[in-house]
């Protein structure tokens, strides 16, 4: 067994959920206090990836990523960037495929705090940035925990995507979940065993710290 | 000089209403606005506040132009020197008492303040609690030392003792009256109890589906006609029994249940949880001390 696909599948979900964590919080607090009438479409466009088949998401970003589509041209052009069949573009799959993972919590623990917390904080002269860094972000730590968790978590877990858009090279896409697929198809059940157990253990460590945490039980260690 | 008019569509329960308002009243008034649920109260607040919007109108407070709609002028919250204590107090809580005043000191705001109004509420003990922890009337004397620290130029409480039970609401009315005079605040509070009313308020605007039915002193509004009596007081009709000829009116008054004599025209008028004005003219009141 080589130790080079568990590092790579852990540095992916890593760099995917510090994206999503700088993407989606704008998005949540504007899905949950915006009443504009495209909201639905965003909220559904956000929420596919938990019904549309991976495959799906991969085949249509391979398409429009590959070097000869428009797209694809105008960004190895303009910013060097490849996004097919190479780690960014993994990064950049694993942020669409993990959205909802991570827009849903927040935006559910924005919606649930009262919504004169946020006038509170205006009445006393403070501004929108303000308000969102110093009271609200931090009233729903729990929700911003739950959201990294399982954005991390489901980054670990994606296979359909990485397989369509990053394929399998070793050491630059080849992630656990493929590793464990590659050594099956050759008949390697120890090796595939192996990866499975340690994804097995560790996927359940960071769900179990989840509900411990928001079952209170860990709370005096984080707060 | 505090200057509202103002006119805005409402949605309520029973459909559409509007709401206009058109007064002028001097700085330092405490000013109460008494009405049914529904009729507005809270949505007045708002529009001063600037977390509503009106459709159409005008704000100046003591020159200043908050609102002018044909000129396009519409000052954000953050602009507006208010103070507002929330019915729910909103209390931040992921900070302590004392970091929920210091939050609201401008950038250059003078500490000071927030050490004065933590001694005026008698927050002192309660500096590094986090709200949750605090009683209902120990978080609205926070939210109240909160409200005031920006020292605002109108200050608007919305019903904010109408969670606390009695010995609570009179401490209360009291650090509330004592901060209105000591910083001459301008002070606006929805309130539907009429002794708190009397007790606190210089003006009465009460309020009927959106629209500004009286606007007096207490007296004028809730007293049908002026008693020139020796001593009155307000309170809530909780019984009425009839003896013989005459009928026996239950009425409490702060704490405590007074038996008043009417007759049968006077008792018919009333009904339990009407609110009353008690007075006397002929006798000379007694006085003892107590305890």
């Amino acid at each position: 067994m080589e130790w080079g696909p568990l590092i790579l599948t852990f540095k992916l979900a890593f760099v995917a959920t510090l994206f999503l964590l700088i993407v989606s919080i704008p998005l949540a607090y504007w899905l949950a206090y915006s009443k504009t009438k495209i909201k639905p479409v965003i909220e559904t466009l956000v929420s596919m990836p938990l019904v549309l088949p991976p495959t799906v998401i991969g085949f249509y970003l391979l398409v429009a990523f590959s070097p000869s589509s428009t797209l694809g041209e105008w960004l190895d052009q303009w910013f060097r960037l490849q996004l097919v069949f190479s780690f960014e573009g993994l990064v950049f799959a694993s942020v669409i495929y993990s959205l909802p993972f991570m827009v849903h919590p927040i935006q559910s623990g924005l919606s649930n705090l009262s919504p004169s917390l946020k006038e509170a904080s205006y009445v006393l002269g403070k501004s929108r940035t303000q308000t969102l860094f110093k009271i609200l972000l931090p009233n729903i730590k729990s929700s911003l925990l739950t959201g990294i968790v399982l954005a991390f978590a489901h980054t670990i877990g994606e296979f359909g995507v990485v397989l369509m858009i990053g394929g399998n090279i070793p050491d630059k896409t080849r992630v656990a979940s493929i590793a464990i697929y590659d050594q099956v198809e050759s008949l390697n059940y120890g090796a595939a065993n192996t990866y499975s157990i340690i994804l097995f253990a560790l996927t359940f460590l960071i769900l179990l710290m989840v509900y411990l945490v928001n079952g209170k039980q860990l709370k005096p260690f984080w707060k | 000089m505090i200057e509202l008019a103002f006119y805005k569509k409402l949605n309520s329960p029973s459909g559409q209403m509007k709401l206009e308002l058109d007064l002028t009243f001097e700085a330092g008034t405490f000013l109460s606005v008494y009405g049914k649920s529904g009729a507005g109260k809270t949505s007045i607040l708002r529009i001063l506040a600037g977390l509503l919007n009106a459709d159409a109108g005008r704000i100046a407070v003591n020159n200043n132009l908050w609102l002018e709609t044909s000129k396009g002028i519409n000052l954000k919250s953050q602009k507006r020197k208010v103070g507002f204590l929330f019915q729910d107090y909103a209390l931040f809580p992921n900070m302590s008492v004392e970091e929920n005043l210091r939050f609201a000191l401008e950038k250059n705001g003078d500490p000071k303040i927030v050490s004065d109004l933590i001694a005026l509420t008698e927050l002192g003990d309660l500096r590094q609690h986090k709200p949750t922890t605090l009683s209902g009337g120990q978080q609205q004397r926070v939210a109240l030392a909160r409200a005031l620290v920006r020292q605002p130029e109108l200050l608007m409480l919305d019903e904010p003792l109408s969670a606390l039970d009695q010995e609570m609401r009179v401490k209360l009315q009291d650090y509330i009256l004592e901060a209105h005079r000591t910083w001459n605040l301008t002070t606006i509070m929805i309130s539907h109890d009429i002794s708190e009313i009397f007790k606190m308020s210089d003006q009465v605007l009460m309020l009927d589906e959106g629209k500004m039915i009286k606007y007096a002193p207490p007296h004028e509004v809730f007293a049908q006609k002026s008693v020139s009596g020796k001593f009155q007081f307000t309170g809530e009709v909780v019984g009425i029994e009839k003896e013989e000829v005459i009928y026996i009116i239950t009425v409490l008054i702060g704490k405590d249940a007074v038996k008043v004599v009417a007759d049968e025209n006077e008792a018919t008028k009333l009904q339990l949880g009407d609110k009353v004005l008690v007075a006397s003219k002929a006798f000379n009141p007694i006085i003892k001390k107590l305890s």
